[in-house]
């Protein structure tokens, strides 16, 4: 909301010298935050004064362009230049050079005079063009910054003004006041007006205010007006869609006629432009009093208004033009020809007012919030109208605003008033709230006064009434945002000023600290970022593609999704079920930013629909669900388990002088799952593995001693990274995080240590090239028997030596008893139980 | 120098003037010896075999039995001092040689390659953590949930009414299909609704995460932020418990210099409502106030949509946003340097922030 200093100076006090920088700090106290300055002296400068065209010599220029050779009086005649400075004629009389040809001789003008500055900086200057010293300019709206018109030169008497010569233009058109834009938060509706504003002001002031709606001479009762029936026969949670409807007519007005410049330059500063003076009183009434009205042409209507509900398949055309199809749930205003208006949000463009309009008839009507929220949205018709009905308007404000437009309409258009009048409707019951005595002081730990209580209730217009228990408050007619005790507790709190509250720190009972999950989640990442990974974040919205890759191992599989129904980009419209697509699209990122060398990971959620997601229905605020519907709830919300994955790219470190990098490779994908394994003392498990993501041969499948399969890891797939533009021979993991932390162990049972010495045993065993080295060292490890301590395999060999199709595996295998120095027979023994039964499993051959 | 002395005579073993004399001819040469090889040569030519003193000591076996006491009482001192010599020339000059090759083997120490790469926390994972540790510090408890939830969790059961505004505002990204009521949370709200519902009063939680808003990303927004929200419920908690609590955690994370300011606000699930500013001594272009969240005492309808009795608890809640935290507290310019996932952010970071 902009409001217009000058505006809210005629019914609060604010000082003669306060800027709109003033008035914000003062309102934030209040609670409505600071947005913009709005001040048209910011970008504009004098001199701009009135000057009137004495002759206009029309000049061809050999461009084909003709040019205006122009002198203007800015000075009255007779009356002295008392302006000094270059290029300011002493004689009151400016030579001007003006391409536009808009005006005629004898035309007053806007001159803006040298040393004048416009909008973006445009310094006015006497300046030598076209052959003529050109001491100014003759100025446009578009050029003042005060509206969009293209049509050339702003002739003032074509706005109604008839000013003498050398009148500041400024003072003139309004451009010394200046607004102050606040964010007014949405239970708030009656501040979208000078009204609430000026209300606030007052409040936050502790200064008098006076009621816009004060000034009004309504009549008590209207009748004999124009015929209206408010027939709704599908209220919206049981409340009528318009519960008051006031209308009135004036005759005889002339459209046409200008509307004055004070409210033309409060419209401007308050964001709305000038129409038509019919519109533009509309609109000004509405932005003093916040009840939006609307003027129809009413030789245009047919018979009575009707205020219904739209019937299937009904039509209008709007005042912008477009025709819509209505839905059964909006709310019309009909006449006798069908609907004239979706209420509340946008009039019809049959019945408007144009500039033959005569009789106008003013609508100032009282719709219910949620009715005109849905139609809003519905239609996607924001309006300044909808904005204030949607939040709420005072339901005694529609007579007077009424009012208000037939006044303006009778002193500005030249219309007359009939007396007859219509005003039909309901008042809704007044919103009364018992306030417990103590209650306040309790909840803001202020111990408040009562008079400072009944004070702040009665500023804002509440009626108090002292009781035993406490009080009994009778909201404000425009505070549809008051409703409970809490409500008005805020209200004295507010009033009374949030920096009075002191500060008490409440001790929470002896804590848990983090939970297990929890620690492990940080272990974890620690642990990474300590191996010399660098954590990331990326967005989880992916393409169906990158889901389709990432999400799942067979090739041409399909991986249900979330998918959103209103993405930032339709592209990626998916939810993450791999954090692999992200952590690539940063890779890449990266890669175009010069840096190749990368260990990225990141930590994040994937969301997996799998199965029945989402509820039909979900329950109403203010009551806890029954525990079935709260267990439907809960099982509608997808899995969401906590993964990581990491991309490594290039060379594990930088060269340097005395160091030769090494490039990533599958190897280092396993290993660092195999780190986050130990971390958290789980046994990651690695197997060949086959995913659609990754190459057919050099990927691992992650698993739990369980057999549970928990991830990947490897080097890419080479034509996913062609296609990605990546760096050949990318490697990446993927892992349940949450899977890891779940099976690790609670306790952990120590294990004896052994000081008996050592006995170790090589053995090199030559077995089929598939057998994978993992299998046959458990066949080692099972063979050895209680004996062996470890068993590692330290060699890999094939080629010379070595039957074609066959390899060599050297293990080393370390010997250790509880209780007894091993003999070395004893370990023999051991070995040749671990070799017998690798031999037994897969044909290995002791070398 | 040679090995032996040639054409000198073999002193006598009796003779004490020729045998100092071939002692200190030895002692003098041992002493010239510059190198370890130098001293090799001196050894043999004056304790080897040929040497004069070798041959004089040989000598003592042809005396008679009254000089050969004499005489090798003689010897024995002689060749004692020239040993002794020996070794300790032997001694400086292996120290020496030791202090040259060491000397030799130096190196250029601010050449060395740096074969590890240092890793990095995101610094917005960092601060989370931070944040964590000082409401753990205090006896809280630190809730998660998931960030696609059910509308109801987001806002229902917040007091967010089905047609209000309010919920219009939170820009939110809704799942397909919505009749299936699931969206991506706009708060770590619903996860204050899951505490309530999962824990018994009093009630103490912070609820870090990552949350969700239709916003396209430039320098000042982004779709996807983390916050932090807190909830306590107690017994007569007010308002001032809320100020309180802040204010202490404000200046755990800023200072003892830190100070918080309370302007009234509108939450659907809080009344009274405020927002929160924090004073910020160092910041950029001058101290100044900064909006640094929102909170308020938590509305009874959402205690009562957990099924806790508005009439005996109250509560309060809390939330500010991470990236706008470590923004003024780190001078982060531009949301996209936190969201891009240039390795520069997060590496000069570090583990710290």
């Amino acid at each position: 909301m902009r409001i217009p200093l000058s505006w809210l100076r005629e019914f609060a006090a604010v000082p003669a010298g306060a800027t709109a920088e003033d008035l914000m700090a003062e309102l934030v106290k209040v609670g409505f935050e600071e947005e913009e300055v709005h001040r048209p002296t910011d970008t504009l400068q004098g001199p701009i004064v009135v000057g009137q065209v004495l002759s206009i010599v029309k000049e061809a220029q050999t461009n084909g362009k003709t040019i205006n050779w122009c002198q203007v009086r800015v000075v009255p005649e007779g009356q002295e230049q008392t302006l000094t400075g270059e290029g300011i004629d002493p004689s009151g009389v400016q030579g001007i050079i003006c391409g536009a040809h808009n005006f005629v001789e004898g035309d007053k003008v806007v001159v803006t005079l040298p040393g004048a500055v416009l909008p973006g900086d445009f310094r006015i200057s006497a300046r030598k063009t076209y052959g003529h010293l050109s001491a100014g300019m003759i100025a446009s709206v578009r050029e003042l910054g005060i509206g969009e018109d293209h049509d050339g030169i702003l002739v003032l008497s074509r706005i109604g003004l008839d000013p003498e010569i050398g009148t500041d233009a400024m003072e003139l058109l309004g451009l010394y006041d200046q607004a102050a834009e606040i964010n007014v938060t949405p239970d708030r509706g009656y501040a979208f007006s000078i009204r609430g504003v000026a209300r606030e002001y007052a409040h936050a002031t502790g200064t008098a205010f006076t009621d816009p709606a004060s000034k009004v001479q309504a009549p008590a009762e209207l009748s004999g007006g124009y015929g209206v029936k408010l027939n709704d026969d599908a209220p919206i949670y049981g409340k009528p869609g318009c519960d008051r409807f006031v209308a009135r007519t004036v005759r005889g007005v002339d459209a046409t006629k200008p509307t004055p410049q004070w409210m033309v330059s409060r419209l401007r500063l308050a964001g709305i432009r000038s129409i038509s003076l019919p519109v533009d009183i509309s609109n000004y009434v509405m932005l003093e009093l916040g009840q939006p009205t609307h003027c129809y042409d009413q030789d245009a209507l047919t018979g009575d208004i009707v205020v219904r509900r739209a019937v299937a398949g009904e039509k209008i055309t709007t005042l912008d033009g477009k025709e819509r199809t209505l839905d059964v749930e909006d709310l019309l205003i009909t006449d006798g020809s069908g609907a004239i208006g979706i209420a509340g949000v946008m009039g019809g463009a049959a019945t408007e007012v144009s500039d033959s309009t005569s009789n106008v008839l003013v609508e100032a009507a009282h719709f219910d919030e949620v009715s005109i929220g849905r139609s809003r949205r519905r239609h996607k018709l924001p309006s300044e109208a909808s904005k204030r009905f949607e939040r709420g308007v005072d339901w005694h404000v529609a007579d007077i605003a009424a009012q208000r437009v037939v006044d303006l309409l009778v002193e500005l258009a030249g219309g007359v008033a009939d007396q007859a009048g219509t005003d039909v409707g309901t008042a809704p019951d007044a919103v009364t709230i018992a306030l417990p005595a103590g209650f306040a002081a309790q909840r803001i730990g202020i111990d408040f006064t009562e008079d400072q209580i009944t004070t702040s209730l009665v500023d804002l217009g509440a009626l108090v009434e002292k009781n035993d228990a406490g009080w009994t408050v009778t909201a404000p007619s425009w505070r549809n945002d008051l409703e409970t005790k809490e409500d008005l507790t805020e209200e004295i709190a507010r009033l009374v000023g949030y920096d009075k509250i002191p500060a008490t720190l409440p001790v929470a009972p002896p804590g848990r600290g983090l939970t297990r999950v929890q620690e492990q989640r940080r272990r974890l990442i620690q642990a990474l970022a300590d191996a010399g990974l660098t954590e990331v974040l990326a967005y989880p919205f992916v393409s169906k593609a990158a889901n389709d890759t990432f999400g799942v191992a067979e090739h041409g599989a399909e991986r249900t999704a979330v998918k959103l129904a209103n993405p930032i980009s339709e592209e990626q419209g998916f939810l993450r079920t791999s954090i692999l697509p992200g952590l690539i699209e940063v890779a890449k990122r990266n890669h175009s930013r010069g840096f190749r060398d990368l260990a990225l990971f990141e930590s994040g959620l994937v969301f997996l629909p799998d199965g029945t997601v989402g509820t039909a229905s979900i329950p109403p605020l203010g009551a806890k669900p029954a525990d079935e519907v709260l267990d439907a709830l809960y099982d509608g919300v997808p899995d969401q388990p906590l993964h990581v994955a990491a991309v490594l790219t290039g060379h594990d470190s930088p060269a340097a002088a005395g160091h030769t990098p090494r490039l990533w490779d599958w190897s280092d994908a396993l290993d660092i799952a195999r780190l986050a394994g130990d971390v958290l003392g789980v046994e990651v498990v690695v197997s060949q593995g086959a995913h659609q993501a990754f190459h057919p041969g050099r990927a691992a499948q992650l698993s739990l001693r369980t057999g549970e399969v928990v991830g990947y890891a490897g080097e890419l797939h080479p034509k996913l990274l062609a296609a990605h533009d990546m760096p050949a021979r990318s490697v990446a993991l993927e892992f349940n995080a949450d899977a890891l932390f779940e099976a690790a162990a609670d306790v952990i049972v120590a294990r004896h240590i052994s000081t008996f010495p050592v006995a170790t045993q090589d053995v090199a065993l030559v077995v089929p090239q598939a057998i994978p080295a993992d299998q046959v060292l458990e066949a080692l490890r099972e063979g050895a028997g209680e004996l062996l301590e470890d068993v590692a395999l330290f060699d890999v060999y094939a080629g010379k030596g070595i039957e074609e199709g066959k390899k060599s595996l050297a293990f080393g295998l370390r010997f250790r008893a509880t209780d007894r120095t091993l003999t070395a027979d004893e370990a023999s023994a051991a070995r040749e139980g671990a070799v017998a039964l690798a031999a037994e499993r897969f044909g290995a051959v002791q070398r | 120098m040679t090995e032996t002395l040639p054409g000198a005579a073999i002193p006598n073993p009796t003779d004490e003037a020729a045998i100092t004399a071939a002692v200190d001819q030895a002692v003098a040469a041992i002493a010239g010896a510059a190198t370890l090889d130098e001293l090799k040569a001196v050894r043999l030519a004056h304790t080897g075999e040929k040497s004069p003193l070798s041959l004089a000591n040989r000598e003592i076996g042809k005396l008679p039995k009254d000089q050969k006491a004499v005489a090798g009482k003689l010897m024995g001192s002689s060749r004692g001092r020239v040993n002794k010599a020996l070794a300790d020339r032997t001694a400086e000059l292996e120290a020496e040689n030791d202090a040259r090759i060491l000397l030799e083997e130096t190196v250029d120490v601010t050449a060395a390659p740096r074969r590890r790469r240092a890793g990095a926390r995101h610094p917005l994972s960092t601060l989370q953590d931070r944040v964590s540790d000082i409401f753990v510090g205090m006896g809280w408890e630190i809730a998660e949930g998931p960030e696609v939830e059910s509308e109801w969790f987001n806002f229902d059961a917040l007091n967010f009414k089905p047609d209000h505004p309010a919920r219009e505002m939170q820009d939110t990204f809704f799942v397909e299909p919505p009749e299936a009521h699931l969206l991506m949370r706009t708060h770590t709200s619903p996860v204050q609704v899951r505490s309530m519902l999962e824990r018994e009063v009093p009630i103490y939680v912070l609820c870090p995460g990552k949350v969700f808003r239709t916003d396209e990303l430039d320098s000042t927004h982004t779709p996807v932020f983390h916050q932090f929200e807190g909830l306590a419920i107690d017994r007569k908690l007010s308002m001032a418990d809320l100020r309180g609590t802040l204010e202490h955690f404000a200046r755990q994370m800023f200072g003892d210099e830190a100070q918080i300011r309370l302007r009234p606000n509108y939450f659907p699930f809080t009344e009274p409502s405020a927002e929160l500013d924090i004073f910020h001594p160092g910041a950029k272009g001058g101290p100044r106030w900064i909006e640094w969240g929102g909170c308020g005492m938590v509305n009874p309808n959402v205690l009562r949509a957990a099924g806790i009795d508005p009439d005996i608890y109250s509560g309060f809640a809390f939330g500010m946003g991470i990236e706008r935290t470590l923004m003024f507290r780190n001078e982060v310019g531009d949301m996209r340097d936190m969201i891009e996932g240039d390795v520069r952010f997060s590496e000069h970071f570090g583990m710290e922030i």
